[in-house]
């Protein structure tokens, strides 16, 4: 196949561009994936959080590009999103070329705000294919759409797709085609007493009797882009060009849509759409079976009860699920890392680097998986039925009152389970300013990875104590506490330090659908491939960080020390007790070892020693480390927490554990400080890494990781030193 | 002869109602996007719901719903209808 055009007169030497575009819950995505399927690329516009979504399309005799523009309600942008959308129709900035042909979305069930936004894509001149969608709602509903009378009306191409089914597709590709060749633009919309139409007009009457002859469409042009020619001609009759001119002074700059002039672009698309719609009511709906269904799941109390369980549903899903996945890949990377180290006995550097480094690394990262995937699966469901908007407006009033919207409900009780997944999901939010406010705080969500942190801490200092019913209580007011912080922390990244305004909270509510399949798995496949490869590989290099940092310094000299050290001070010493003595020290010496150790005086104020500080440091890669390490520098070894004899033997010398001068290192204050530092704190480099793609900058993460960690020094130190005072 | 139109905020509708907008101040920035929406001057809705605390309401317009914050309307008054 021949990838050169085969007219004469072109010599293709990038492909065409094709932009799709349309409005929200058109079914543009559900028509971009039945074109490109699997054969699509998802990354980010340079310097912008907007996703740019494109693919390859093949026509009979040539390739071209796709990107799938994100939605739009109209050209004039709200919000930063928007303004990159509409920067990239026009093929204006973003490293965006000017597209050479729009395919617009057009929604049959909702022709009349539909064609207000192509009554606004006939001003830009491009030209234009319509593909029209949802026609089987329309038909459902008892009408039926003249769809050639349609395309007479707008002077376009219209086709008729039914997006997930393939129907259509074809015509809509011969229609592309036709229309690269020999592009057909939008009627210019009649009717409309459009300010720049008036004058034109105008002008051609005083041109004409001046013996100039253009076309009021030509004049109306010139208006806006210098036309020489045009101008040239004026030159002889200045009183024509003094008009001109004037008319081009009033028409610059392009006042935002005023009420009339959105008025009368709805004049319009109202005639036309009772022109081709035929039978049922057009503007105001009976009840349909959606109204039906919305009576319960919208409703005051049941609404509610149904909301409650299906958001139980998604988050024990991603609890209970995902689970045994991920111990099954924890389980398969521990083998492969057996196998692989048996291997390269002889080598031990390579062997840790390999082992404890790189096949760790990947395998952390590889289980966030199974909850990234499972939680893409819920909310491609729920937004593919249409329910995600209900839910939006009956959380809308609860999230309102502190700067966010309804729709952060999803980010924020996911990072319940996990703040990766619950970080991405934030892209439901098409408001910029809220959305990164929301990213911001999820992780003060108290996720999953911090419960065996508390477990440990409760089960050796609160619960022997004080028992059960302050343990329970302890533990839920540890997750209440970064709700609790959230709060005031929204509040002012809202008011201050996020900049930009806030959209009003417009909502529509798409009647509900069967999801489509295909958009599901294809919204899980980018979704975990898009973590894989940009977070995903900071975490792996994160990893190997790590590692380096508390394998080295190392030598043989030293382990010797250690072992003959031991041996000598410990009559009974077994090989496995000499072993995690060894391992414990050369922890301690290590470079992440000398830090901890050097920057002990700052967190003693906190209650803690070196040992937990460099515990803490460790679990930088995911903090479910940090129970492991703790087990090395106890001299426990490394272990499972999950194992009673490990977790026991850990709460013990937790326990037992003091300071040089005697003093007993933890107490239930001091632990109730580590578990407060735990909950607020940022060192999950997982979620930094998430947060950095999400934002596409560095600034948020790095600002994240500032505030969480100020928070949690603050609140430990402050409980530290309060329990102090009342000698706890 | 014309039956006594009442007049209100938009902010003010209750669930059933239904009503035609007469009046949006246009100096109001955050109205265009509304406008842009279909809540134009002459539209007729109907308000179907509101949310279990109050707010956002829910209504039908140009054969489609929205959703939208009472506050956020501040500067339409519209009619009731029927």
């Amino acid at each position: 196949m021949s990838e050169r055009s085969k007219t004469p007169s072109k010599v293709q030497t990038v492909n065409p561009l094709v932009a799709i575009v349309g409005n929200p819950n058109a079914g543009k995505t559900t028509l971009f994936n039945s074109l490109t399927g699997a054969h699509q690329k998802v990354g980010n516009y340079p310097g912008v959080t907007v996703e740019k979504v494109s693919g390859e399309l093949s026509l009979s005799n040539r390739r071209v590009e796709c990107i799938d523009v994100p939605g739009l309600y109209s050209l004039n942008p709200v919000s930063s999103d928007e303004e990159v959308a509409v920067e990239v129709i026009h093929g204006r900035g973003y490293g965006a070329r000017v597209p050479d042909l729009l395919v617009c979305v057009v929604n049959a069930d909702n022709l009349e705000r539909n064609l207000f936004f192509i009554s606004q894509l006939a001003d830009q001149g491009l030209p234009i294919v319509v593909a029209l969608t949802m026609t089987d709602l329309l038909r459902s509903s008892g009408r039926v759409i003249d769809v050639a009378r349609l395309s007479n009306l707008l002077g376009v191409d219209v086709v008729e797709v039914v997006g997930h089914k393939g129907k259509g597709v074809p015509a809509l590709l011969d229609a592309i085609e036709r229309n690269l060749e020999k592009p057909r633009r939008l009627k210019d919309i009649s009717g409309r007493p459009s300010s720049l139409e008036t004058k034109a007009a105008v002008l051609r009457e005083r041109f004409a009797r001046a013996g100039l002859d253009f076309s009021t469409s030509t004049i109306g042009d010139a208006l806006g882009e210098p036309n020489t020619e045009l101008e040239q001609s004026l030159q002889d009759v200045p009183e024509l060009k003094t008009a001109f001119d004037d008319a081009v002074a009033d028409l610059n700059p392009e006042p935002p849509a005023s009420g009339s002039e959105v008025s009368s672009r709805y004049e319009w698309s109202a005639m036309v759409s009772r022109a081709v719609i035929r039978a049922g009511e057009h503007t105001l709906r009976k009840k349909s079976r959606s109204d039906q269904i919305d009576y319960l799941l919208t409703h005051r109390v049941f609404g509610l009860i149904f909301f409650f369980g299906v958001m139980y549903l998604t988050f024990q899903s991603i609890y209970t699920f995902a689970q045994p996945l991920m111990d099954w890949m924890s389980g398969g990377f521990d083998w492969i890392g057996k196998v692989i180290g048996n291997q390269l006995e002889g080598v031990p550097i390579l062997k840790s680097l390999i082992v404890d480094g790189l096949i760790h690394g990947v395998g952390t990262m590889l289980t966030f998986l199974p909850q990234i995937l499972i939680l893409f699966l819920f909310i491609a469901l729920l937004e593919g039925t249409g329910y995600l908007a209900r839910a939006a407006f009956l959380m809308d009033r609860l999230l309102g009152w502190c700067g966010l919207n309804g729709r952060a409900f999803i980010p924020l009780l996911s990072s319940f389970a996990c703040a990766i997944p619950g970080i991405m999901s934030a892209r439901v939010m098409p408001d910029a300013k809220s959305r990164l406010a929301t990213i911001m705080v999820a992780p003060l969500m108290s996720c999953s990875a911090r419960l065996p942190v508390y477990l440990l801490l409760i089960g050796t200092f609160i619960e022997p104590r004080f028992g059960p019913a302050w343990a329970g209580f302890t533990l839920f007011a540890m997750h209440l506490l970064g709700l609790a912080v959230a709060i005031p922390v929204v509040y002012v990244l809202n008011r201050g330090v996020i900049k930009g305004k806030r959209l009003p909270f417009l909502l529509e509510l798409p009647p509900y659908q069967w999801p489509k399949w295909r958009d599901v798995w294809l919204t899980m496949y980018f979704r975990g491939k898009v973590f894989v490869t940009t977070a995903g590989t900071i975490i792996v290099y994160m990893s190997i960080l790590i590692w380096f940092l508390s394998y080295f310094p190392r030598s043989n000299d030293a382990s010797q020390r250690f072992r003959t050290e031991y041996v000598a001070s410990h009559a009974q010493a077994s090989p496995a007790d000499t072993d995690q003595y060894v391992q414990e020290q050369q922890l301690a010496h290590s470079f992440l070892g000398t830090f901890g150790r050097t920057i002990e005086p700052v967190f003693r104020p906190a209650g803690f020693d070196w040992r937990i500080t460099t515990a803490i440091l460790s679990a930088f890669p995911a903090r479910e480390t940090v129970v492991p390490s703790l087990g090395i520098i106890f001299s426990l070894g490394e272990g499972d927490e999950k194992d009673v004899k490990y977790s026991s033997g850990l709460r013990h010398a937790l326990g037992k554990a003091t300071w040089p001068d005697g003093r007993p290192l933890m107490t239930p204050w001091t632990a109730v400080g580590l578990m407060v530092f735990f909950a607020l704190c940022a060192q999950c480099m997982a979620t930094l890494a998430t947060v950095k793609r999400e934002t596409n900058s560095w600034k948020w993460p790095l600002f994240m990781f500032s505030y969480m960690t100020i928070l949690a020094y603050i609140g430990a130190v402050v409980i530290y030193q309060v329990g102090r005072l009342f000698g706890a | 002869m014309q039956g006594i139109a009442v007049e209100m905020k938009f902010s003010e509708v209750r669930k059933g109602m239904k009503g035609r907008v007469v009046r949006i101040d246009s100096s109001a920035n955050a109205l265009t996007r509304l406008q842009e929406m279909g809540l134009t001057v002459g539209t007729e809705f109907v308000v179907n719901k509101v949310a279990p605390f109050g707010d956002p309401v829910e209504i039908s317009l140009r054969g489609y719903r929205l959703c939208l914050r009472r506050k956020e309307t501040e500067g339409i008054e519209i009619e009731a209808l029927a």
